[in-house]
């Protein structure tokens, strides 16, 4: 079995991604069920973090793939 | 009417979108001597940058063959890539005026007699290569963002000619988004008072990304190019905001680096971090788009490669609708990262340039 540690590296990064984006939008939605009026907003403030939370995974992916070609 | 209109809109994205299947097939059966089609290989080559431009739609292939600006230690060479022959290994020696002799290895131009392994050779090797000016197709892929630049600000101009009259044509899908720029990114992180400075630059940057990032996702010539995929380009953009948040920066800034507010023990620390943070920012502005983008042509430069390693034509339609349905979240992640970047750098460029009128520094 051949393990590449590029790919496991990479598939961390992405749980990390994923736990990160699944709590974002959890309390975005929680809040815009308390206060529908702000939705808008709400929304606007869930993309941005979510965004950086996916800049800060990609980091990671581009390191894994920096380890195949160097 | 309005049904009609977003069905046909729909569906003429769908087409677009499909048209990618056909396009990359010219790149598929060059490979097919081969067996084993090299995934590797194929996602380089329709990623990185090129010496050739090669149009590609059904029924018509042209290569253009792109000026090779190279400054040599005997001064300057100038001539056509068409001189390697399509050669990427290596095999073909091009010979210039002044003597030098160069070869061409994945797209990167070395020194014929400095180059040590022709299989796997050492980019960062800098004592191999010339300096390469070379005007390649992410350059001419940029000048034709310009040129589309200049034509769709040309036609928004034009509308707000007669001021009798409502503006029409493509000024109603620009000025929303020049007025959201104006009034959600600049003046909330610049201030009402200094924003106007810097709104050409903030707009320049939203929308070259914006249409750099749209042009990648359309396959066919004369779209179809991974610009902002290119580490250098999002380099310079960065560079771009760098360069703004340091000479704009007052003395409040350059202060608040150099001597941050904490106690005496801490100053040593804070002052390392927040340098290493000054440079760090920018830095993370360029991974962050330069990994979204990239990632993105790539998963589906490799989806389509599946077609390839299973070589059974029933995997086609399944790749086919997994690549449409990519592509529309891509479209969702190319405004969100031009969006992204735009404000960020407001946000860095408000930090630098703001005024401390009525600022408490806590004392321990």
């Amino acid at each position: 079995m051949a393990v590449s540690l590029a790919a496991v590296g990479a598939g961390l990064a992405v749980i990390g991604a994923g736990i990160g984006i699944g709590k974002i939008g959890g309390s975005a939605t929680e809040a815009m069920a308390r206060q529908p009026e702000f939705a808008g907003k709400i929304q606007g403030a869930m993309l941005i973090a979510a965004g950086m939370v996916e800049g800060a995974a990609l980091l990671a992916i581009i390191v894994a793939i920096l380890e195949i070609f160097v | 009417m309005k049904n009609f209109f977003l069905k046909s809109i729909a569906l003429l994205i769908l087409l677009v979108f499909s048209s990618n299947l056909t396009a990359s097939e010219g790149g598929g059966q060059s490979n097919s001597e081969e067996k084993n089609v090299n995934i590797g290989e194929l996602i380089g080559h329709h990623t990185s940058d090129s010496h050739d431009y090669i149009i590609e739609i059904p029924f018509f292939h042209y290569t253009l063959h792109l000026p090779v600006i190279l400054w040599t230690d005997k001064g300057l060479s100038v001539f056509s890539s068409g001189k390697f022959q399509g050669d990427n290994e290596g095999k073909v020696v091009v010979t210039d005026k002044k003597g030098n002799r160069f070869v061409k290895i994945h797209e990167v131009i070395y020194y014929a007699d400095k180059v040590k392994d022709t299989h796997h050779p050492n980019v960062f090797d800098f004592d191999s290569r010339p300096l390469d000016f070379s005007f390649t197709r992410n350059a001419l892929a940029i000048l034709f963002v310009f040129i589309l630049l200049i034509v769709i600000i040309h036609f928004t101009r034009k509308a707000y000619n007669n001021p009798h009259k409502l503006p029409r044509g493509i000024a109603g899908f620009i000025e929303p988004v020049i007025l959201f720029i104006r009034d959600e990114i600049a003046i909330p992180n610049i201030g009402p008072k200094k924003y106007e400075k810097y709104m050409p630059y903030l707009l320049s940057v939203f929308f070259f990304i914006l249409l750099s990032n749209l042009i990648g996702l359309i396959p066919f010539a004369p779209f179809g190019h991974n610009i902002t995929g290119n580490i250098m380009v999002t380099f310079v953009l960065a560079l771009f905001t760098f360069i703004l948040t340091t000479i704009g920066g007052n003395k409040h800034y350059w202060k608040h680096i150099f001597n941050p507010p904490v106690p005496y023990i801490l100053k040593p620390i804070m002052v390392v971090v927040e340098v290493l943070g000054m440079f760090i920012k920018p830095f993370a502005l360029m991974v962050r788009l330069f990994a979204n983008m990239f990632a993105g042509h790539t998963s589906l430069i490799s989806l389509v490669a599946l077609i390839f390693i299973f070589g059974s034509v029933l995997v086609a339609p399944v790749s086919g609708l997994f690549y449409v349905f990519i592509s529309f979240i891509k479209i969702l992640v190319v405004f969100l990262q031009a969006y992204i970047f735009t404000i960020l750098s407001a946000l860095f460029i408000g930090l630098a340039v703001e005024e401390h009128e009525e600022h408490e520094h806590r004392t321990a």
